[in-house]
């Protein structure tokens, strides 16, 4: 027990003596801080990117909405479906029905080419083909500014993020569709999700500009209930005159954003890495010098009886403690700096835009401090052993 | 009781050896040393002979390649190294040429760090370390830093830690090499009243013949072996 509480003691001592000589440390200590510092703001921001497009697409969908693509089609680009086809799947069991029918909307979906702002480049651009019962089914559809399309009229209503990313989308101004230039009349937020990126249109006005007859490439529909979604899929897939795979909108929207998120993960986790490697040699360097700087003041306490544990978890905790403030300021400066920075990026699926904001989520916070402790215990490890193992007597001769 | 007082240190054939890369060092070679209790031994001899080297074996901050030390009946030369070093906690007190305060400590602090290796209170352990700066005579400074201390002052801080766990055996090593005449011997004063008011067995390595006249014997290292007479 005594044994326990001295050694408890010493621990504190040594520790305590490392933490007050450590002023005089200051330009070394502020260095490695700040380069962990710096590891650990780019890995946050670099993944709190990843973080925002999942939350848009979260945002995006909602539990009681389906989407029907054709079967073998992994994005609305590449699907189609007929006129009847798009019928047949709005009689589908387990929908929201009212006076005029289903709570469907079948869409189309094109490209067109836009000049982004930021980087003044060409840029592929959503333009949706809706039915009125899309708005029924993005319930956080709401109208910012202007006022909504006329059904039937060549006019369109852009949403808020396609309107900051990109050039020519103001109230008033035109887009080019086909041959024609279209006015903008409204402007629209979808819930911060993924259709605030798109501009929409009238689809019996887009089907004959681009030449579609009667088709279209997906139907958005409301469940009943979430729970009705078995039913309604069951009867979709045996249904011989379709060929189709219906899908829930977050499922939908998840397969939609998962290669992006795993390339920017899989990214900002190896930029992290290769910083991080960077950041042990400089707490290293650090370390090292600190336990030269303290070969005195150690080999002293070795010498009066101190042991060599407490020597070590002392720069141990003193490197842990300089990676713990660097993990801390890089963190809070990425929060700082880059949550709700909103950017936009192609989704790898459609090879469209989509905006979003960075997600500097607590999660991440903690997984970027973390880090950084990582890089102080490896960076503190080896000048502890190297302090610990040195001899006694080898160490005194060396002041 | 016998007239011959017993022996504190027994050091029996000793050989140190060092390696230096592929080189080897002999610096000390069937060396031994017999230390009665109450002696205040004065070690001198050429810089580089060993004298330090000696010093540790005695105070167990290294091993002989060869050969033993025993200090007080325990064979120092092979205790691990933990308990070697609770061994020298309680057994010895070391004196440091440049002194070897924490700089971060004050003299009070400084003096009670012996006593964290103890089980002693914290209220215990201020007692005891102004006890020993009393001793020294520094007890008006014992909230200085060693920075505001002359060398002498400073000295005699690390001498009242050497003190504070009130060891058998004070191990001083150049104690007055970095002082200047009048400091020095105030040191010395100070080494020879804690070995006949306080029977300390003191063995103090130095250069200075004026040192070592203070001292009860002197003995001279020269080729990895000890004399009684200096030699050249
Ligand atoms: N830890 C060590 N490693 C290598 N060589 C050492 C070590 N300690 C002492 N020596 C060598 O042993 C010799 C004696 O050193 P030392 O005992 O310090 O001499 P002195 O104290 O008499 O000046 C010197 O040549 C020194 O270089
Ligand atoms: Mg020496």
């Amino acid at each position: 027990m005594t044994g326990l509480i001295n050694w408890f003691s010493q621990i504190i001592s040594v520790t305590a003596f490392g933490f007050q000589s450590l002023p005089k440390r200051l330009g070394s200590s502020l260095t490695a801080m700040l380069g962990i510092a710096g590891v650990v703001a780019v890995m946050v921001a670099v993944l709190s990117i990843a973080q925002g497009i999942m939350q848009t697409m979260e945002n995006s969908a909602s539990v009681d909405n389906v989407v029907v693509l054709r079967s073998g089609a992994t994005s609305e680009m590449m699907s189609g479906l007929s006129g009847d086809e798009a019928r047949y799947i709005s009689e589908g069991p387990g929908l929201v029905r009212n006076d005029s029918g289903a709570i469907a909307s079948p869409e189309l979906f094109v490209i067109i080419n836009l000049l982004k702002k930021t980087t003044r480049t060409d840029a592929n651009v959503p333009l949706r083909g809706v039915g009125p019962a899309a708005f029924e089914i993005r319930d956080s559809f709401k109208i910012a500014e202007g006022r909504m399309f006329e059904w039937g009229l060549n006019e369109v209503i852009v949403g808020v993020g396609a309107r900051m990313e990109f050039e020519g989308l103001e109230l008033g101004s035109t887009i080019p569709v086909g041959q024609e230039e279209w006015p903008v009349v409204g402007v629209f937020e979808a819930g911060g999700g993924l259709a605030e990126t798109e501009i929409w249109v009238d689809s019996a006005v887009l089907q004959p500009a681009y030449r579609r007859g009667n088709s279209y490439q997906t139907v958005y529909a409301k469940l009943e209930s979430p729970d009705s979604f078995p039913e309604f899929k069951d009867a979709l897939t045996s249904d011989p005159r379709l060929n189709v795979k219906p899908m829930r909108e977050s499922e939908f929207y998840s397969s939609q954003s998962e290669m992006l998120y795993n390339l920017i993960t899989g990214l900002g986790t190896l930029v992290a890495v290769v910083m991080g490697f960077g950041a042990v040699f400089g707490a290293l360097n650090t370390m090292y010098t600190t336990v030269s700087a303290r070969t005195r003041e150690i080999a002293t306490l070795r010498a009066l009886g101190f042991h060599s544990g407490p020597v070590v978890i002392s720069v141990l905790s003193e490197s842990l403690l300089l990676a713990l403030a660097g993990g801390i300021i890089g963190a809070t400066a990425a929060w700082a700096v880059f949550d709700g920075f909103r950017a936009a990026t192609v989704n790898m699926a459609s090879f469209s835009q989509v905006a979003f904001a960075f997600d500097v989520s607590a999660n991440l916070l903690v997984r970027g401090i973390l880090f950084a402790l990582i890089i102080g215990f490896i960076g503190g490890l080896f000048p502890a052993i190297r302090a610990a193992r040195q001899p006694v007597a080898t160490a005194l001769r060396e002041l | 009781m016998t007239d011959k007082v017993p022996n504190l240190v027994h050091i029996n054939n000793v050989d140190k050896v060092f390696k230096r890369g592929s080189e080897e060092i002999h610096v000390l070679g069937g060396l031994d040393l017999e230390i009665p209790e109450g002696e205040f031994l004065a070690l001198m001899g050429p810089s580089g002979s060993g004298k330090s080297t000696l010093l540790n074996l005695i105070g167990g901050l290294d091993r002989p390649s060869q050969g033993s030390v025993e200090v007080g009946g325990e064979q120092v030369g092979q205790l691990s190294d933990r308990r070697l070093a609770a061994w020298r906690a309680r057994h010895v007190g070391l004196v440091f040429q440049f002194y070897n305060l924490m700089p971060v400590l004050t003299a009070q602090k400084n003096v009670e760090l012996p006593l964290l290796l103890t089980h002693l209170s914290r209220s215990e352990r201020k007692k005891r370390a102004a006890i020993a700066l009393d001793i020294v005579g520094l007890s008006h400074r014992k909230n200085h830093f060693p920075r505001t201390l002359s060398g002498g002052e400073q000295q005699r801080v690390g001498i009242a830690r050497a003190i504070v766990t009130d060891p058998t055996l004070l191990l001083c090593d150049e104690p007055t090499g970095d002082l200047d005449r009048k400091s020095g011997d105030e040191i010395l004063d100070l080494l020879q009243a804690l070995n006949r008011e306080q029977g300390k067995t003191i063995v103090m390595v130095t250069h200075d013949i004026h040192a070592a006249a203070r001292a009860s014997r002197t003995l001279y290292l020269n080729k990895g072996q000890l004399s009684t007479e200096p030699v050249d």
